[in-house]
């Protein structure tokens, strides 16, 4: 199990140093200067070309990327233009809000998306199954920014209930979970629901209930165990998709995360903030692809007999 | 892929025999869907929106008129009117050519450039492939969306650049697609005899391997416009997409969401335009790959 963790946490690696190449040539495609930027409007010529002495952009591409990397390693991503503080700090301040909806987001999804799924499976072809797995088509296809403001109108503005911004009281949250895990409820919905129909057919399945163990221990002891297998991993695939949309939720509640840092940082063309904030995001999707991997083992003895056969 | 099987001869039923193309079986499996049959006539009634606005659109989307600003939906503005006094009819008339446009041509980008990427991986296998597939997940490691936001800041924003990003963020997808095709096709004895006559790589691959993905890549196509749809207008949303004045329901929504309290409209169109579109192509889409791999429907 531990080589496993190992080897896997090995492939983060390169493609995070893959992430960092990216991340630097989109940054350093940009037209603008970063040191125009600083200085503002008012700027000389003269105090232009010293800042960019200052700030090392005169050196060749691969010297600066060599530096941005040494740098990234030691942990410091350098400063952000706009506000002067280092770009480590702004993401850690701002990463436990977003942490906080995407963890929201994705129990709303599986707390919806799972019974939805597993309700349209044990009545399919009915109007039960009609009905969960067009729910789930439509809450795959809405846009949720659009989902954002609907709620926003119906809670915050017509049945004042909820508040529309802010991030103090467990209330704040009950709007932005909701956006932020639409989707990916959606898609475990019909994930679990054809999951399930592949389960329901397997002969242990038809051994147990010929075996007369009630319907309901069957579902609970022999199916869901095996239907969790595919559901955990698309799961953590959308995770990564949903700490993306962090950036729309947190627009629309005006809470102060990560995505908002990012796009605010693309906006002001603070370039520090936005390549150490993409990279982080590179990492935690990266972290949480290997969580899926190990409880993906955990899930399935199959894989973990695997292991200790290979070895 | 699958489609192969179809053109093989099956249990004799008479007048059935008769050589059909495989697309045809396809097809006739597709109109028995009604789902899929109901997603594409709406995507062909948009189409048909998009190409004929200048006559549908009973004004003009840029037409400011201040004396009518905010008009809830009435007779002569059906859906209102914005805070410029512009009929929102007309204006999401116009959008839908803007996002089919995006839609289709992102999913060009993503689809050709990620395909020759999977082509060329699946053929050629070894370290060429590794590479070309550890370039995938460093694209894969970055949510679609931010990636896309970093590309069109880089890029700036217009109307192109905004189709490249969202592209290029799926680009992943496609050459995943391609490249499981190619493997399976490749070691076939057909690619070997065309090999054997001395035929090149690249011809190879251009008419032996692509036209063996053609079944993935639509699927994968239509439900990736859906996805583009998405994404743009969502880049749209946050400013970062198709600037206003321009008709494009993204950014209507974006400009409408300070009218929330007073002229709900304004958001509730444009959201619902879009819901639309990409509905009906997910439906289609589920139905196509229904049809084009009938083992898969349950």
């Amino acid at each position: 199990m531990l080589r496993y963790f190992i080897k896997r946490l090995m492939f983060l690696v390169p493609v995070l140093l893959g992430v960092s190449v990216l991340i630097f040539s989109i940054v350093h495609l940009a037209p603008g200067d970063p040191a125009e930027v600083m200085l503002g409007p008012s700027a000389t010529q003269e105090e232009i070309s010293n800042l960019r002495e200052q700030l090392g952009l005169t050196k060749p591409l691969y010297v600066q990327y060599g530096i941005f990397l040494t740098n990234t390693l030691k942990g410091d991503l350098g400063r952000s233009i706009k506000s002067n503080a280092p770009v480590v700090e702004e993401i850690l301040d701002r990463f436990p809000a977003t942490l906080t909806l995407a963890v929201l987001g994705m129990i709303f999804a599986i707390v919806v998306g799972l019974p939805l799924g597993i309700l349209a499976a044990l009545r399919q072809n009915t109007w039960v199954d009609a009905l969960c797995s067009f729910f789930a088509l439509v809450g795959f296809s809405i846009p949720n920014f659009w989902v954002g403001l609907m709620l926003m109108l119906l809670l915050s503005i017509y049945i004042p209930i909820l508040p529309s911004s802010g991030f103090d009281s467990w209330r704040n949250f009950i709007m932005p979970t909701i956006v932020l895990g639409i989707q990916t409820m959606a898609v475990i919905a019909r994930m679990t629901r054809s999951s399930m129909l592949e389960v329901i057919r397997q002969d242990y399945v038809r051994t147990a209930r010929a075996k007369g163990i009630s319907d309901r221990l069957v579902l609970v002891r022999h199916i869901l165990g095996n239907v969790m297998i595919p559901v955990v991993t698309i799961a953590g695939l959308y995770f990564g998709n949903m700490l993306g949309g962090v950036v729309i939720t947190e627009t629309i509640f005006s809470i102060p995360g990560l995505g908002r840092l990012i796009v605010d940082a693309i906006r002001a063309q603070d370039y520090p903030v936005v390549q150490g904030g993409v990279l982080f995001f590179a990492l935690c999707v990266g972290i949480v692809n290997l969580m899926v991997d190990l409880l993906y083992a955990a899930l399935d003895p199959r894989i973990k007999a695997q292991y200790r056969a290979a070895r | 892929m699958k489609t192969e099987n179809m053109t093989l001869p099956g249990p004799k039923t008479g007048e059935r025999e008769k050589r059909r193309s495989p697309w045809w079986e396809v097809w006739r499996r597709l109109r028995l869907n009604k789902a899929a049959m109901a997603g594409m006539a709406v995507i062909i009634v948009l189409v048909v929106v998009a190409i004929f606005a200048p006559v549908l659109a009973p004004k003009d989307p840029n037409q400011t008129n201040m004396k009518a600003r905010l008009q809830p939906p009435s007779a002569e503005f059906p859906l209102g009117t914005d805070n410029f006094g512009r009929d929102m009819l007309s204006r999401i008339i116009y959008g839908s050519r803007i996002s089919l446009y995006v839609g289709f041509v992102a999913v060009g980008i993503g689809a050709v450039f990620g395909g020759i990427v999977g082509a060329i991986g699946g053929y050629y296998g070894g370290r060429l492939d590794n590479f070309l597939m550890r370039c995938m997940d460093v694209l894969l490691a970055i949510p679609q969306i931010i990636l896309a936001i970093a590309i069109v800041g880089a890029l700036g924003t217009s109307l192109l650049n905004l189709m490249i990003a969202v592209g290029i963020s799926q680009l992943p997808r496609y050459a995943r697609v391609v490249r499981a095709s190619a493997l399976t096709v490749r070691g076939q004895e057909f690619v070997e005899a065309a090999r054997a006559v001395g035929a090149s790589d690249a011809r190879i691959i251009i008419e032996n391997i692509l036209p063996n993905c053609m079944a993935p890549i639509i699927v994968q196509s239509t439900l990736g416009v859906a996805q583009a749809i998405l994404s743009a207008a969502a880049l749209s949303f946050l400013g970062l997409g198709i600037q206003p004045p321009t008709a494009e329901w993204g950014s209507m929504l974006s400009s409408g969401r300070q009218f929330l309290r007073n002229a709900p409209y304004l958001t509730f169109f444009p959201g619902l335009a879009i819901s639309v579109v990409v509905l009906a192509l997910n439906i289609f889409g589920d139905g196509l790959r229904d049809s084009l791999d009938p083992k898969l429907r349950q």
